[in-house]
């Protein structure tokens, strides 16, 4: 079910992204005075979790705890275990007006609400809020200031001019490694991992004996690299190498000779079964755990799913293989600057007719950010709580200082992952957020999903190849039809029908008022005659 | 000239009405877009799935290719490399829901048995493909963590009245045997299990999970997870629910459960690191 919910739903976000059209519209949000304590407010929040229970605990004990605080706000949760699930379902509840009033998102699937009018509310005017804002006077909690959230993390809810969202949660990719095996084979790891090294390591575990096992494994089966989230692949490499991608108004620059070239340097290393995907193999955490991959890139909120004292497994026990797991970056081109992406949830308000109901979604959203919830939920996965005041405090630093103590909260590849993010914090990017983005996104993946298909089917990967795939990448997430300046859809030039009908109207204006003055003027000498 | 002048108006007035109705009917092309394009999406799509043996030919036209598309026995698929193309004559016994032009099939014929993942597929199409109706589908053999399936696949009717519904076979005594896999993607029987308990999000021992790890609920259509033994092994069994979702008798049926209930099982023999079917129908026995 984990993947078939992930594929099938990956297609949504090339069908949806001007899906927002014909929503029913609201009135723009405007801050009320007071938050008026005397009436009661239900609310609907709609949440993401990795299908884990523990996330799912937090999100509840979150809304109790806010539900204590403000006895007059009913929060009412929906659990999601997808993010384009999600995206779904609130694009068909925004043609209907039943959006919830508080939902987790990327911010590329919010570029797409947003071309609904006043769908979404923003958020600048709330953070900066006196009384209600973040730090507020009035919360009734310890929210944090807007200086207290990581400016590289917030900075990614800024779409367009305003801020749509707060960051709830941050992570990156990390490559999870197989340091024994990389040892055996007669390497040494560097200081920073790079794409040579993790291609000459991984043809080097390629070798097999007379009976077709692997040499470095024993075994018939062994990827040594596998990459979970190709479009993360694929946009982390063209920043590596400055290559085009998309600019902030939606100019898509993806179609390049860098890209190119890379597929080729992917084609060629899935040609010889070093190289596969989750989508074409399934988790890299399965081929890891069993000794039958090197080098697994995943996300940090993957973290508890790798390593041999791993808590979360999906082989059996009996296919588990001791090694040494050491977490670092994601492979680097240029090691002097290293670049990695920065993803994770956000929390974004919708817009609702009654200002109190969207205060009271706004009292929520801070909740979310106090320490408590940061930390607790930060504690689940390979993630990074996004403001100082949780990252600073006692509390956390505790967390990360007893890493390895156990296998479970103290997990020693989770911390690792986590701490690298820490660490990395400026050396992280977000790609730019317009509506199409999230196409993009999936079309970016899409290429190298397809080169390794190829390359497996033992087809040709050849320029006319590399042309027709490009050419079928536009036209299967339309990358020819995103348009877009700040959030918004442009209508585009005049059609030339109606620049000439409008000029004919004009003429025939120009004739009318023309006639008209030469009636006047005729009138006027028959009048001095 | 007034009356040249009327004509004028009158013209303009025309065309602007005109200009008007084009434009009215521009903006709602433009509403449609989104219809317009994904319905050509659908038809690149379809075309592109269509032509996928076509496109093959032409960018490697190896003798292989070919041979490859040519209709095989169960066998000759048995005995397939994988990556490789193949065409098999199929008959449907479920599928699961159809989204984005593509569906999921479970199929078999007297022999063996396919799981077709994400084969391309109109909407009106997956509407015919009941169970016992026959398919002639090519696509690529490929596996997935320990699951052996058919993808990037088409298919086309066999219209030749031929029709099979596989009798579900009894596997409850090959369970732990390596010869399971033989059977993969069957419709198969398992009699006399027990319920063993699952562990939920609480830590409180349940006779079923929303979730793998019971961290999903009821009414959001979740996968139902639950342990089975026989002969001293357990083993987990799944409700897929895109196969048979919330409102089915075995998902119901699944919720009532209780540890140590004695059940009897239909379903088909899915494959993810193991053995872990999807179930279709639960009857308590004991």
């Amino acid at each position: 079910m984990r993947r078939f919910l992930a594929l099938l739903l990956a297609a949504l976000t090339c069908l949806t992204f001007t899906a927002c059209h014909g929503s029913q519209e609201t009135t723009a949000f405007e801050i009320p005075e007071e938050f008026d304590t005397s009436r009661t407010y239900e609310i609907t929040f709609w949440a993401k979790n990795d299908t884990n229970k523990n996330q799912t605990a937090i999100y509840k004990q979150a809304i109790e705890d806010f539900q204590e605080i403000y006895p007059n706000i009913t929060v009412n949760l929906k659990l999601y275990t997808d993010y384009s699930k999600i995206y779904n379902d609130v694009i068909t509840n925004i043609s209907t007006g039943t959006t919830p009033n508080v939902c987790i998102t990327y911010p590329d699937h919010i570029a797409t609400y947003l071309t609904g009018e006043n769908v979404m509310v923003p958020l600048d005017d709330l953070m900066t809020d006196e009384k209600y804002g973040l730090g507020g006077s009035e919360v009734r909690f310890a929210s944090p200031t807007v200086e207290e959230i990581i400016p590289e993390f917030l900075e990614e809810c800024l779409i367009g001019e305003h801020y749509y969202a707060l960051p709830y949660m941050r992570s990156t990719e990390v490559c999870y490694i197989n340091k024994t095996y990389v040892e055996a084979l007669g390497y040494t790891l560097p200081e920073t991992l790079t794409w040579d090294f993790i291609w000459e390591v991984s043809e080097a575990a390629m070798e097999k004996d007379a009976d077709g096992n692997y040499l470095i494994n024993g075994q018939k089966t062994m990827i040594p690299f596998i990459y979970k989230s190709t479009d993360n692949m694929m946009i982390q490499m063209l920043k590596q190498k400055d290559a085009g991608y998309s600019t902030a108004s939606g100019s898509i620059d993806i179609f390049n000779d860098t890209t190119e070239d890379l597929l080729y340097t992917i084609a060629e290393h899935a040609a010889t079964g070093a190289f596969s995907t989750f989508k074409i193999s399934s988790y890299p955490a399965n081929f890891l755990n069993a000794g039958q991959c090197i080098f697994a890139v995943d996300s940090t909120a993957g973290s508890t799913w790798m390593g041999t004292d791993a808590p979360l497994l999906d082989i059996s026990e009996d296919s588990l293989v001791e090694f040494e797991t050491v977490v670092m970056t994601v492979p680097q081109y240029d090691t002097e600057n290293i670049q990695m992406i920065s993803q994770g949830p956000s929390i974004c308000i919708f817009n609702k007719e009654d200002p109190q109901e969207v205060m009271a979604s706004w009292l929520f959203v801070q909740y979310l950010l106090t320490n408590e919830v940061q930390i607790s939920y930060a504690e689940t996965e390979g993630y990074v709580p996004v403001t100082s005041a949780a990252q600073n405090s006692a509390e956390y630093q505790d967390y990360l200082s007893r890493s390895g103590e156990d296998n479970d909260t103290y997990y020693e590849v989770k911390i690792a992952a986590t701490q690298i993010l820490l660490d990395n914090t400026e050396n992280t990017f977000t790609t730019a957020v317009f509506n199409g983005s999230a196409s993009l996104r999936d079309a970016a993946g899409q290429l190298i999903e397809n080169v390794t298909k190829s390359a497996r089917r033992k087809e040709t990967i050849d320029e006319d190849y590399m042309e027709q795939l490009f050419e079928d990448i536009i036209s299967l997430y339309r990358l020819d039809q995103i348009s877009t300046v700040d959030g918004k859809v442009e209508l585009g030039p005049l059609p030339a029908t109606a620049v000439a009908l409008l000029a004919a109207l004009a003429v025939t204006w120009i004739c009318i008022i023309g006639y008209f003055l030469y009636q006047r003027i005729r009138k006027i000498s028959h009048n001095d005659h | 000239m007034k009356k040249k002048l009327v004509l004028a108006l009158a013209l303009s007035m025309s065309l602007t009405l005109a200009a008007c109705g084009s434009s009215s009917s521009e903006s709602s092309s433009t509403e449609d877009t989104e219809e317009t394009v994904e319905e050509s999406t659908e038809e690149t799509e379809e075309a592109e799935a269509e032509d996928a043996g076509e496109d093959q030919s032409a960018e490697d036209a190896s003798d292989a290719e070919t041979e490859a598309a040519a209709v095989m026995t169960y066998e000759e698929y048995a005995a397939a490399e994988l990556e490789t193309q193949v065409c098999v004559e199929t008959y449907v016994q479920a599928t699961q829901s159809w989204w984005d032009d593509t569906i999921t099939v479970y199929s078999q014929d007297e022999d063996g048995a396919y799981f077709l993942y994400n084969m391309a597929c109109s909407e009106e199409d997956a509407e015919l493909l009941v169970p016992g109706t026959k398919i002639i589908v090519t696509g690529y053999k490929s596996e997935w963590s320990g699951e052996v399936e058919i993808i990037d696949a088409t298919f086309e009717f066999a219209d030749d009245g031929d029709s099979y519904i596989a009798e579900a076979l009894d596997v409850t005594e090959l369970l732990a045997d390596e010869s399971l896999s033989d059977y993969q993607n069957q419709f198969v029987s398992f009699t006399g299990m027990t319920v063993e308990p699952s562990t939920d999000a609480d830590g409180n021992e349940v006779a079923f999970l929303y979730n793998w790890d019971g961290s999903g609920e009821a009414g959001s259509n979740c996968d139902l997870y639950f342990n089975v033994s026989v002969n001293g092994e357990t083993y987990n069994f799944t409700v897929e629910s895109y196969l048979c979702g919330e409102d089915t008798e075995v998902y119901q049926t699944v919720t009532e459960l209780e540890v140590g209930d004695v059940i009897d099982l239909e379903g088909f023999l899915y494959w993810y690191e193991g053995v872990n079917p999807h179930i279709t129908s639960v009857t308590v026995v004991g």
